[in-house]
């Protein structure tokens, strides 16, 4: 597949048919760290693995806010996805500002596609080397779709991109069926369990991953990390110990339902962690 | 309308009546826009411009917003309103405009345009056509001493909120007296630490 030569230009065709470049810059998004996305009837969920270049350094933005009611994780070269994100922004806040409506998210995905495209057939430009999992409320309901750098979009129910993707994608595949009538909170409790596939066999914590909700009545936004490490104490806990699951289950599904952040709860669910499982 | 500073609030207040010529065209329409969480801008003039301004300082502050992450404090919406209006010298937005809020440090403050841009932090101020009634009673009752004198007075004036509140009510309460453009109902926004709240008052309805 490598160093043929029709592999220059974008504007090269092979003999098979196919742009080389192009593929190329497909290869760039699984090269990016992962980004997850699934949806039920009312809510979509975004997460993403964050990686940062070194211990000293902060993680990269994945996640972005377009809209209230959009917003996008990326896989890749996160600079394009940055230049993306802000052409999004830019186009809902005309949309807003023309028709003061929200601009419905699958005519967002058309326009990025077509932007996309042209990048495929411009010789002096190159493809964009960034898969977007676009996530967006309409009224017709909730979306996810994911732009390629070809140019091509798709709408999914749970979809994975980045490196190690397939093993959230596999789990994603097992559980979807569930996704359109799930609740928000068990939603991301998904979304959390398929990134956690993805880090094989690294510890989830809450600093490394991010994950971003919209739905009805909520308007898109990133949880904080108190909230998500919570989430992950609970089913932690719950898959340590099977036999006394619903007592620590329910004690610590209390406290994460009271506000978080008072250093009591902290301390509370992780001793509750720490006593079973020193058993 | 009419935009009052004090040390921890701000009041901006705006009737309700939208009129042309000898006619009024609604008793119950807002000039008093929220630009941002600590940031409220009100207008009289030609209600279209008006309108039409709003949705741009709304456009720019999402802009705003999305690059740093945190709402544009009160002085820096009043230098980007000095700037769009300033952006159409030569085909001016029709607006007479006060922009009230909460400085970086909580303080109030009031900033106070004419149509092309031009603008300045004061500790109160009235535009439209009830001005001329009102702002000599603004300065009788809230004047600070000479800005020449020292030590340096503040601009904000030293009342209490609620005393402030007072004042814009009585202010208006006068002005529908004489003025043909100003009636129907006040709209008051009080802008303090706690938050934004609005109020209203009938007024005369001739």
């Amino acid at each position: 597949m490598f160093r043929n030569q029709y592999d220059t230009d974008v504007t090269t065709w092979s003999p098979a048919g196919r742009l080389f470049q192009v593929e190329y810059a497909m290869e760039a998004v699984k090269q990016g760290s992962a980004a997850i996305g699934l949806r039920s009837k009312t809510h979509v969920v975004l997460g993403c693995v964050n990686k940062a270049n070194s211990e000293l350094s902060s993680h990269q933005k994945k996640i972005f806010k377009v809209d209230d009611h959009i917003g996008v994780a990326i896989a890749g070269l996160t600079a394009d996805g940055r230049v993306l994100s802000r052409y999004m922004r830019n186009e809902c806040i005309n949309y807003s500002f023309t028709y003061e409506s929200p601009l419905p998210v699958g005519r967002l995905v058309v326009q990025l596609a077509d932007k996309a495209q042209v990048c495929t057939q411009r010789s002096w430009k190159r493809p964009y080397g960034v898969g977007l999992l676009v996530a967006g409320l309409d009224e017709s309901g909730a979306h996810l779709y994911y732009n390629c750098p070809s140019g091509n979009y798709f709408e999914y129910q749970a979809f994975a991109i980045g490196s190690r993707s397939q093993a959230a994608k596999t789990y994603l595949e097992r559980r979807f069926e569930n996704f359109t009538d799930s609740s928000r909170d068990d939603l991301v409790k998904d979304a959390i369990t398929a990134i956690r596939e993805t880090l094989q066999g690294e510890t989830l914590k809450s600093s490394i991953c991010t994950i971003a909700v919209v739905g009805v009545g909520e308007p898109f936004h990133v949880l904080d990390q108190g909230t998500v490490q919570q989430i992950i104490d609970t089913f932690e806990i719950a898959a340590e110990q099977e036999d006394p699951a619903t007592e620590p289950d329910a004690a610590t599904g209390q406290e994460a339902a009271t506000e978080q952040g008072t250093a009591a709860d902290q301390g509370g669910s992780t001793d509750e962690g720490a006593a079973p499982m020193d058993i | 309308c009419v935009a009052i500073a004090g040390a921890d609030y701000c009041v901006i207040a705006a009737d309700t009546r939208m009129s042309t010529g000898y006619n009024i065209l609604t008793r119950d329409y807002s000039k008093i826009c929220k630009l941002a969480d600590k940031c409220v801008m009100a207008s009289s003039g030609f209600q279209a411009d008006v309108r039409a301004l709003q949705k741009q300082l709304a456009a720019r502050h999402l802009i705003y917003q999305h690059q740093h992450n945190k709402q544009m404090s009160c002085p820096a919406m009043a230098q980007l309103l000095s700037n769009t209006l300033y952006y159409k010298r030569f085909f001016p937005y029709y607006s007479f405009n006060v922009l009230g809020g909460l400085d970086n440090e909580g303080k109030g403050c009031v900033f106070t345009y004419d149509a092309v841009g031009s603008y300045e932090k004061v500790g109160y101020s009235s535009q439209g056509s009830g001005s001329t009634l009102i702002m000599p009673f603004l300065d009788n009752q809230l004047k600070s001493p000479s800005p020449l004198l020292l030590p340096a007075q503040d601009a904000v004036t030293p009342l209490v909120e609620a005393e402030a509140i007072d004042l814009v009510k009585t202010v208006f309460a006068s002005a529908s007296e004489r003025d043909i453009y100003t009636g129907d109902k006040l709209e008051l926004v009080i802008i303090n630490a706690a938050g934004i709240r609005r109020e209203y008052m009938e007024l005369r309805k001739d």
